[in-house]
């Protein structure tokens, strides 16, 4: 056997020769091995588990569940090559803001949501794709998670889409691209709740919501807002993962608020109202 | 051949290989640095044999508003007046505050816009629709965030609202492209709003949606910026 594959491999069945065609194969798979770790490492960096001290960012008691508002959509933006914003110790905010999502997950889950997030792993789905996740859902909100490369350091802001008018409707169907209109002043309402619970823990971040044409937002057929962090240009690593639990936190607490107000708009069209 | 010097043969094969793939991520980052390379080379080459925006000596010195970032106040504009030669011509006049936006105040820190970036071109529609065609570098090189592009697309719109009237709403395309962001997060599919009122004074409706089909003429004009680029 072993010498018709020999053969096959156009070696002789000396021990020399199978002694190269091992050596051979040692190489290939040491090769491989390498290739395997070069290349997803050059595509868009590796996904660093989140620390220790950041898995325990609920720390207020947990709510009951309510009617409504069940689902949160959590977006960590960017990921696969598109790394986001780069900074010092070499901190891309794709791989970052997937920490920030994950502990915000578990604050949320802690008080009754159901979570389910955009993106678990280095991957970078469309807009469009992580739109879909949230529309896909009833009683969803969406929350997109970024961190700018500028911006006072140990801040956080919110972001609402600007006003946007909304289209004759004559079928009762959100269009797609002005998905967010029929939401904003849901948007704006939790928006503001967020907004108040960061300022409070975070000196420096302002008191009020801004608005912004967040291109992610816009698509989204739910109560919608982008959360930003500043930022990568922090002098160590450790200063953005202080941050960790207290965004997550004051996130889940801005969501408890707003449960209460959450009511699916209604879409006025000729003869009546539809519910997207 | 000596079964000896097999072994050898095999060994230095082996070693042969490890050694390259350890040198194989190295190799890679050398090839994607030299691609970036090239790629700025042909963009400065195009940009150098763009026409700068004339400024004739015989242009009057009129002081104009230019918007950079504030250093007091965060993520804030601030109005800086600044004397120039400008332009009657509301074309000119637009490249010329918007060449002057591009350069930057005398206070780095302030700048809005990434220095290497540059305008290619600038068009007036009948309508009062601007449309801007900035190179690569104003999404390539603009720090990444909400804040920092808002504010790009911000001190261009008010920059251009405080100096040139007849432009009414703004289109921005990059490369003679439509782009879907800035950098990832500002929406570029829409007409930013520049001035609320036209010369008659009248209050002008919403500038399209993001996200909706641009009017026909400012289709057809985007079309022909597009090809005037590729060419």
């Amino acid at each position: 056997m072993a010498f018709r594959f020999g053969i096959l491999l156009g070696v002789r069945s000396s021990p020399t020769s199978w002694r190269i065609l091992a050596g051979a194969l040692v190489a290939a798979v040491v090769c491989s091995v390498a290739i395997a770790w070069a290349v997803p490492r050059q595509a868009g960096g590796t996904n660093s588990p989140a620390p220790k001290a950041l898995q325990s960012a609920a720390i207020f008691p947990p709510q009951a569940q309510h009617s409504g508002l069940n689902i949160v959509v959590l977006d960590p933006a960017h990921g696969g090559t598109d790394q986001g914003a780069r900074g010092t110790e070499g901190i891309s905010e794709s791989d970052e803001v997937l920490q920030f999502a994950t502990a915000t997950k578990r604050a949320l889950e802690a008080q009754g949501f159901q979570v389910i997030l955009t993106r678990e792993g280095n991957d970078n789905p469309s807009f469009d794709d992580r739109s879909a996740r949230a529309n896909a859902q009833r009683g969803a909100v969406f929350i997109t998670m970024h961190i700018a490369s500028t911006g006072l350091t140990g801040t956080a802001r919110v972001y609402v889409e600007p006003e946007v008018p909304q289209a004759n409707n004559i079928t009762g169907l959100i269009p797609w691209d002005r998905a967010q209109a029929p939401f904003l002043s849901l948007s704006r309402k939790m928006g503001e709740m967020v907004q108040q619970e960061l300022s409070k823990r975070f000196k420096g971040s302002p008191d009020t919501l801004q608005t912004a044409p967040v291109r992610q937002l816009r698509t989204t057929a739910a109560p919608a807002i982008a959360v930003e962090i500043s930022s990568v240009s922090v002098k160590e690593r450790s200063e953005l993962d202080r941050m960790v639990p207290g965004v997550a936190e004051s996130i889940a607490r801005g969501l408890v608020e707003f449960r209460p107000s959450y009511v699916v708009p209604t879409i006025p069209v000729p003869g009546g109202s539809v519910q997207p | 051949m000596n079964p000896k010097w097999t072994v050898w043969l095999g060994g230095v094969l082996l070693a042969a290989v490890i050694a390259a793939a350890l040198y194989f991520p190295a190799l890679r980052r050398q090839v994607n640095k030299a691609k970036d390379l090239t790629e700025k080379t042909a963009e400065q080459a195009r940009r150098e044999l763009l026409p700068v925006a004339p400024v004739s000596t015989g242009d009057p010195m009129v002081k104009v508003k230019m918007f950079w970032g504030s250093r007091r106040q965060e993520g804030e504009l601030l109005p800086v007046d600044v004397e120039l030669p400008l332009s009657r011509d509301p074309v000119l006049r637009a490249k010329q505050v918007l060449n002057t936006l591009l350069a930057g105040p005398v206070d780095a820190e302030s700048r809005t816009l990434p220095p290497d970036a540059a305008l290619l071109a600038f068009y007036i529609l009948h309508d009062g629709t601007g449309i801007a065609d900035f190179s690569d570098e104003i999404r390539t090189s603009i720090p990444s965030g909400i804040q920092s592009e808002q504010l790009a697309v911000e001190s261009i719109t008010r920059t251009l609202e405080a100096n040139v009237p007849q432009v009414l709403r703004l289109k921005i395309l990059i490369h003679g492209q439509e782009a879907d962001t800035l950098a990832g997060h500002v929406d570029l599919t829409q007409l930013f709003r520049v001035n609320a009122t036209d010369a008659a004074g009248t209050q002008l409706d919403n500038p399209s949606p993001p996200g909706s089909k641009l009017p026909a003429p400012i289709r057809k004009a985007v079309e022909t910026v597009r090809k005037a680029t590729k060419r």
